[in-house]
Parts: C-alpha cells; sequence; structure tokens
C-alpha cells in the first residue's frame, strides 16, 4: 500500500471542511464517539450533521466557523493511505497554504459552482504549482445549487483551462460534486449523469502516488555523526542522513560538498545491515572509506553528479513575517541540516498573485511572493527548486528570535541566469 | 545483500521519523525522550535504535511516574531500559504533588494526569532539556491535528496554536530562546493502525495489558469500564465485575479505561481495529470528555 499526500484549497465558504469530512465520513474513517458528538451539537444548533465540524478543531475556529491553521487528517481505504492538510482560505492566512502545499502531491482547488472561479482560485492555483505541485483537481462543489447543470459546470472548467495553460499545469482533472450530499465524492452521482469521470475519492487512489525528487540525481545530507566509541568498534564513524533524492550503491565514488574531498562510499546501512544499495527517502548510514573530515550539513553525492555549490543564488521567497523584508537585511538560512548566515542583498520583483505579473518593489510583506538575491557567508549546496523540491528548498530563519521568516525555493545559481533588477513600480508579464 | 526499493506507506513514516529524531539530534544540546511506558513511546524507542545505533541514543528516557501506573508497565519500562542500555530518569508525580504543596486529586477517579505537567516542566528546568521527544499523533484528537512536528513552547511549556511556526517540506526549525523548549513528535502522521501494524512488522514485543486478561473491573454510569486499583475511591453504589479486556491505551489508571475483547495477540488487535468504530480516546480516556476542548486547554497549559 503505498502513500499519497494532499492539499485542499478553496475560499472561506466553498466547503472545503465539509468536503473533508464528507471524504472520512463515507469512507467509514470517523469513529461512532466522534459521530456523536457531532449529532449532540447538532441537537443543540438544529440543521445536518456538520461535517466540517470535523475538521475545525480550535475553539477560535468553532466559534467563527472558520478554519485558522493547518489541519490534518487521515484515513485509509484498501488502496491508499492518505495524509490530507486542510489549509485556511483566508488571505491572511496563505503562508498557511504555502506550508501545506510544500509537503503534498496533490492539490484539490475547491470552486463553489455558484461564484466560479474567483481570485482565490487564482491565487491558490499559483502557490500550489510554485510549490511544485504536480496533480491539480478542480472540484466545482455545491452542484446541488446550481440545479446540477452541466453548462455552469464547462463554464467554470474553461475558466479555470485559462489558468492552468498560463500556469502551465502538467494534470488537472475536474469533477462536479456536492460536498454537501457527499455527490461524486466518494460514490458517484445520478444527479450528474452527465458527468462520465471518476468520483472525487476514486482519482485519488488512482492518481500516481509520491514521486520522491528527481530519481536521477543523488542528494544525501549527513544530520548526524554517528561514532560509538566502544570496545568493539573504537574507530566506527557513521554519516546518518536522509537520502533526499536519487539511489546511492556501496562503492560509489563520491565527493563531500562544500569541501570537494572525494572518496568512496565503503558501505550502506539500514537498521545496522548493510545494504548493497538505497533510495531515497530512506533514513541511512554512510561510512566511507577515507577518514575525510565530514560534518552535519555535509552534502555527499557521487562524483558525476554536481550540484549547485554556491554563496549567490536567486531566490523566490513567500514572506511570512508580520514585519516587512528589506534589502541588506541579515538573517539565517537554514537548508535542511545545514544553517548558514545569510544577507538578502536585492528584492528584485514581486508577484502579483492575482494577475500573476511581476512588478518592481522594494519589501516584501507578509504574504508577498517576491524574488530575491541571497548572499550566504559559507556555500551552499543547492539544486534549483524546478529540478528537486528537497534540495531546492530552504527556509530563512530569525537569528535573534529564531521565528521561521520565509519559505525559499532557489530560482537561478548560476550568475548567467540571474533576472536583471526591475525598477520599482515598472510592471510586466511573466 | 538486499536491495528492496519500492517503499510503503510504513516505510515513508518510519524514515520520516527517523529523520526527525535525527534532526533532534543535530539541532539540540540536551534532548530528552518522554516515555510513558505506552505503544507511541515503545515505538519510539525502536525508531530511535534504527536512528541512532551502532551508536547510542542522544537523549535519556525521562518517565513522569503518575503513582497511579499499572505495574506491569513499569516493570516492562525497567526492562526495557535495561535491555537498550540507555539512561532512565524517572520523576514522580507525588514529589512535585509534595514539593509544590499541591492538592491531591479528589473525586471517586482521581486522575493525577493534568498534575504530570507540574512534573514534567520540573523536570525540564532540572535538567534544563531544550527539546523533549513524544509519541503524540495527529489523528488523537482535534486539537493534536494542528500541532506541528516541532512545537515551541515558552517558559512557562506554554502552546499557543496562533503562533506557530510554519512547518515547511521536511525542514525543521529547532532554533530557539533562553528558556524556550520545544517538543518534537516524530510520529505525528502515524495513525494508531499503523503504530500497531508497525509493532507487528517489527515484531516489538509489548506489555501484557495491552492483550486480553482477566480483570476486576469497576462499571462506570458511562458503561466503560476501569480497572479497578486501589487509587479509586470507591462506595457501595459501584459494581466490580471480572472481565477480560485489553488496555488501548495506556496512561494514568483511574482514568484509562478498558475496553471488553479477546485480542490476545497483535494480530488480534489488528482485526478488532479494522473493526473499531470508536477512536482510541474516545473510548478509554476519561480526561478528554470533560469538555470539547479538554486537550486544547490542557495543551495550552503546558501538557504535551
Amino acid at each position: 500500500m503505498d502513500l499519497l499526500r494532499f492539499i485542499t484549497c478553496g475560499s472561506v465558504d466553498d466547503g472545503k471542511s465539509t468536503l473533508i469530512g464528507r471524504l472520512l465520513y463515507d469512507s467509514d474513517s470517523v469513529s461512532l464517539d466522534v459521530l456523536a458528538t457531532l449529532e449532540k451539537r447538532r441537537a443543540t444548533t438544529g440543521g445536518d450533521v456538520d461535517l466540517a465540524l470535523l475538521t475545525d478543531g480550535l475553539k477560535a475556529e468553532r466559534e467563527q466557523g472558520i478554519t485558522i491553521d493547518v489541519a490534518h487528517k487521515y484515513f485509509t481505504t484498501p488502496r491508499r493511505k492518505f495524509i490530507i492538510t486542510d489549509a485556511p482560505g483566508h488571505v491572511q492566512y496563505t503562508r498557511n497554504m504555502v506550508t501545506g502545499a510544500s509537503n503534498a502531491d496533490l492539490a484539490i482547488v475547491l470552486v463553489d459552482a455558484r461564484q466560479g472561479v474567483i481570485e482565490q482560485t487564482r491565487r491558490h492555483t499559483l502557490l500550489a504549482s510554485l510549490l511544485g505541485i504536480q496533480h491539480f483537481v478542480l472540484a466545482v462543489n455545491k452542484m446541488d445549487l446550481v440545479g446540477h447543470e452541466e453548462v455552469i459546470f464547462q463554464k467554470i472548467v474553461a475558466d479555470y483551462q485559462a489558468i492552468a495553460e498560463q500556469l502551465k499545469l502538467p494534470n488537472v482533472v475536474a469533477i462536479p460534486l456536492s460536498a454537501l450530499n457527499g455527490d461524486n465524492v466518494v460514490r458517484r452521482s445520478s444527479f450528474l449523469p452527465w458527468y462520465q469521470g471518476p468520483s472525487l475519492l476514486e482519482h485519488l487512489e488512482s492518481v500516481p502516488a509520491a514521486t520522491d525528487a528527481n530519481p536521477n540525481e543523488p542528494r544525501f545530507q549527513v544530520q548526524y555523526v554517528i561514532r560509538p566509541q566502544t570496545e568493539e568498534l573504537p574507530d566506527y564513524r557513521g554519516y546518518a542522513g536522509r537520502i533526499q533524492s536519487g539511489t546511492y550503491q556501496a562503492g560509489d565514488r563520491v565527493r563531500i560538498w562544500p569541501s570537494g574531498l572525494e572518496t568512496v562510499i565503503e558501505a550502506i546501512e539500514v537498521n545496522q545491515q548493510e545494504v548493497a544499495s538505497a533510495t531515497a527517502p530512506q533514513g541511512v548510514v554512510l561510512r566511507l572509506r577515507d577518514d575525510v573530515d565530514v560534518s552535519r550539513g555535509d552534502t555527499i553525492v557521487p562524483t558525476a553528479a554536481h550540484p549547485a555549490v554556491v554563496r549567490e543564488l536567486e531566490a523566490t521567497l513567500c514572506w511570512m513575517d508580520e514585519r516587512p523584508l528589506r534589502a541588506g537585511r541579515k538573517l539565517l538560512v537554514q537548508h535542511h541540516s545545514a544553517m548558514v548566515k545569510a544577507a538578502v542583498t536585492t528584492i528584485l520583483q514581486k508577484t502579483n498573485i492575482e494577475t500573476f505579473e511581476s512588478q518592481g518593489t522594494d519589501e516584501a510583506k507578509l504574504n508577498d511572493i517576491v524574488r530575491v538575491r541571497l548572499k550566504t557567508a559559507l556555500p551552499l549546496v543547492v539544486d534549483e527548486y524546478r529540478q528537486n523540491r528537497v534540495t531546492g528548498a530552504f527556509i530563512l530563519v530569525d537569528e535573534q528570535t529564531g521565528a521561521t521568516l520565509a519559505a525559499g525555493l532557489v530560482a537561478a545559481t548560476d550568475r548567467e541566469y540571474f533576472t536583471e533588477e526591475v525598477p520599482a513600480e515598472a510592471a510586466f508579464s511573466i | 545483500m538486499p536491495t528492496a526499493h519500492y517503499l510503503d506507506y510504513l516505510d515513508r513514516l518510519e524514515a520520516e521519523a527517523i529523520h526527525i529524531l535525527r534532526e533532534v539530534a543535530g539541532q539540540f544540546e540536551r534532548p530528552a525522550l518522554l516515555f510513558s511506558g505506552g505503544k507511541d513511546s515503545i515505538a519510539l524507542t525502536r525508531l530511535a535504535e534504527k536512528a541512532f545505533r551502532p551508536g547510542k541514543f542522544p537523549f535519556p528516557l525521562v518517565h513522569i511516574d503518575t503513582g497511579h501506573n499499572f505495574e506491569e508497565i513499569i516493570n516492562y519500562r525497567d526492562e526495557l531500559a535495561a535491555r537498550l542500555g540507555e539512561k532512565l530518569i524517572v520523576r514522580k508525580v507525588e514529589d512535585t504533588i509534595r514539593e509544590r504543596g499541591l492538592r491531591e486529586p479528589g473525586g471517586k477517579y482521581p486522575s493525577r494526569n493534568p498534575l504530570q505537567t507540574y512534573t514534567l516542566l520540573d523536570v525540564i528546568e532540572e535538567f534544563e532539556f531544550d527539546a523533549c521527544i513524544g509519541g503524540a499523533r495527529r489523528d488523537e484528537e482535534k486539537a493534536r491535528a494542528k500541532e506541528r512536528i516541532f512545537s515551541v513552547r515558552d517558559d512557562f511549556g506554554q502552546w499557543d496554536p496562533k503562533r506557530q511556526r510554519p512547518e515547511l517540506w521536511n525542514i525543521y526549525n529547532g532554533r530557539i530562546q533562553k528558556g524556550e523548549n520545544v517538543r518534537v513528535f516524530p510520529i505525528s502522521n502515524w495513525t494508531e493502525l499503523d503504530v500497531w501494524n508497525y509493532i507487528q512488522r517489527e515484531n516489538i514485543k509489548l506489555p501484557e495489558i495491552y492483550f486480553s486478561h482477566e480483570r476486576q473491573c469497576v462499571v462506570l454510569p458511562s458503561g466503560q469500564l476501569l480497572g479497578f486499583s486501589e487509587h479509586l475511591n470507591l462506595d457501595e453504589t459501584d459494581e466490580i465485575v471480572n472481565r477480560r479486556v485489553r488496555f488501548r491505551t495506556v496512561g494514568d489508571s483511574t482514568c484509562t479505561a478498558a475496553v471488553e475483547s479477546d485480542a490476545s495477540s497483535v494480530d488480534d488487535i489488528i482485526q478488532d481495529l479494522l473493526l473499531a468504530k470508536v477512536s482510541e480516546r474516545g473510548a478509554t480516556r476519561l480526561d478528554d470528555n470533560l469538555s470539547e476542548t479538554g486537550m486544547e486547554d490542557r495543551k495550552r497549559n503546558g501538557y504535551f
């Protein structure tokens, strides 16, 4: 059985929480006592059982009837285990949407059939696409409220197609449904006879699952050095970490970056057993033939592979802090197990997340998507995000408070491909 | 040498947990693993073996002993620590009650669960722990579903759900200021069934109380069964019966109910679970039923 992680995104009243509630409810993933709690609330408020209550976990959320924070839900069918990330729809919680999308293989973009494609739809699709999600489901919800009309569905699909083309989305499937009534969520609906495609769950069960970052480019970063220093193992030195992408073989000639030293993988250990090879995202211990200097944060790759080893790079940031970012700001880059001091030297441009246009800017405010140039105190071993979703990702951290300030995606590592600075106020289309 | 490259969902969950444990080792100076003797923390010790052997664990096991524990759990705990050869630190809620002049919980079923928080905060201060690893899972409860894997707590151990750090990709930010600490939940994304499947796959031995056995129980007004113990304040209206039961969770014996079951092996339990229609906490935890926001309130106050 494999694993699929997906995110649900949509506007406040599109019925996202209801949809998740429906998926859990109709796939028999809700237990009796939880249902009893829902029943109890229904008795006091009247109406139908409110499935949204299955995901809205915090007091304030239940009071205001909205979702504030990313919630995780789990369910299993005979075919798959699913991890759902429910991200909030409000503009001010865009950072949570980015957070949820960072770990997802698929995005369900929810649209209210009565409203069609709106700004939020564009924004969420852009963010999910930016974060490298490959599979999109356009879920046209509340079909019951528009008389199950096919023309309404087709109009929305056509509008969304324009977005999909602009963003070059690889895989989009559109499904008409009603989360409230359960039409086409788990079971196909007789109210929508003109729709011949799969129900939402059928699609989720059949879409290709977790493809890890580019299998052709092996990357491994050291998390921890294991040195027992016992009588039996006086000289044992193992480099523990996770294979970030690709496959490693015992006997591979490798380089340690950023030092560039060369050696050979003596053995790969998984749970203290030697294995001939291992693949992402396995956790392994590498033993090296030579006694070279290796520490936490170093990257070990076969000599044939060439990650970028740079102290200057361009990146796309999603700024997540109340205090705006201005050029010159010093902060920390956390690139998985590597932490280095850095400075944002230039803010090049900002993406308008409604129009997808770029414009000049001299600051990044909360929830802004900007392109910046960064300089680091020590070399980073990275790939472009579009090539590798693991090694192309980093976060920015406030040196003093430790707060996470931004999500960072490596956009360019070669000066030849750096963006020219755009004067503030000038706008152009991407 | 084996070269199995298909990674199923359990391999992926395991890889994620090992990655998280190694990040704790890499980022913190004085971490600890909170060990309750329950199946989730037992699974954590197996994951720690996979993450750090042939080296030692870079953290001690810490047990907050409510004094209301099942004897089997205490024996299991001591045997496990001895077998692993790892350091075990035990701190008793009883001592906290005495030292801080706290009031013993009253009522018929006096749970020391809420008081554990004080002992936990004291032991964090005593050893200056900067990270505490716990076996909590997001599927347990609604407030837990919103918890980060690295969850930063302030000087008072409090959780502020509105000020959580965004957790991006699998990059875990454990940078903290003096006085703060981080709670780390490596099996956040596992469900109860995942844990049992893992126990089965790894052939992990569990304390006997997880399996069907004969026990004297008190029948609660709700119909739930509470294992009889000297810590309960019973009166003549209480009905005491003999039943074949097992425990789904193991906490303070005064607030952890048993379920009737004939499941005597891990396989049986997995079958039970596949058919079960009542959630783990709903079936067995009296403290969460007190209010709809019971867990959120306790977490805000420093509970893990």
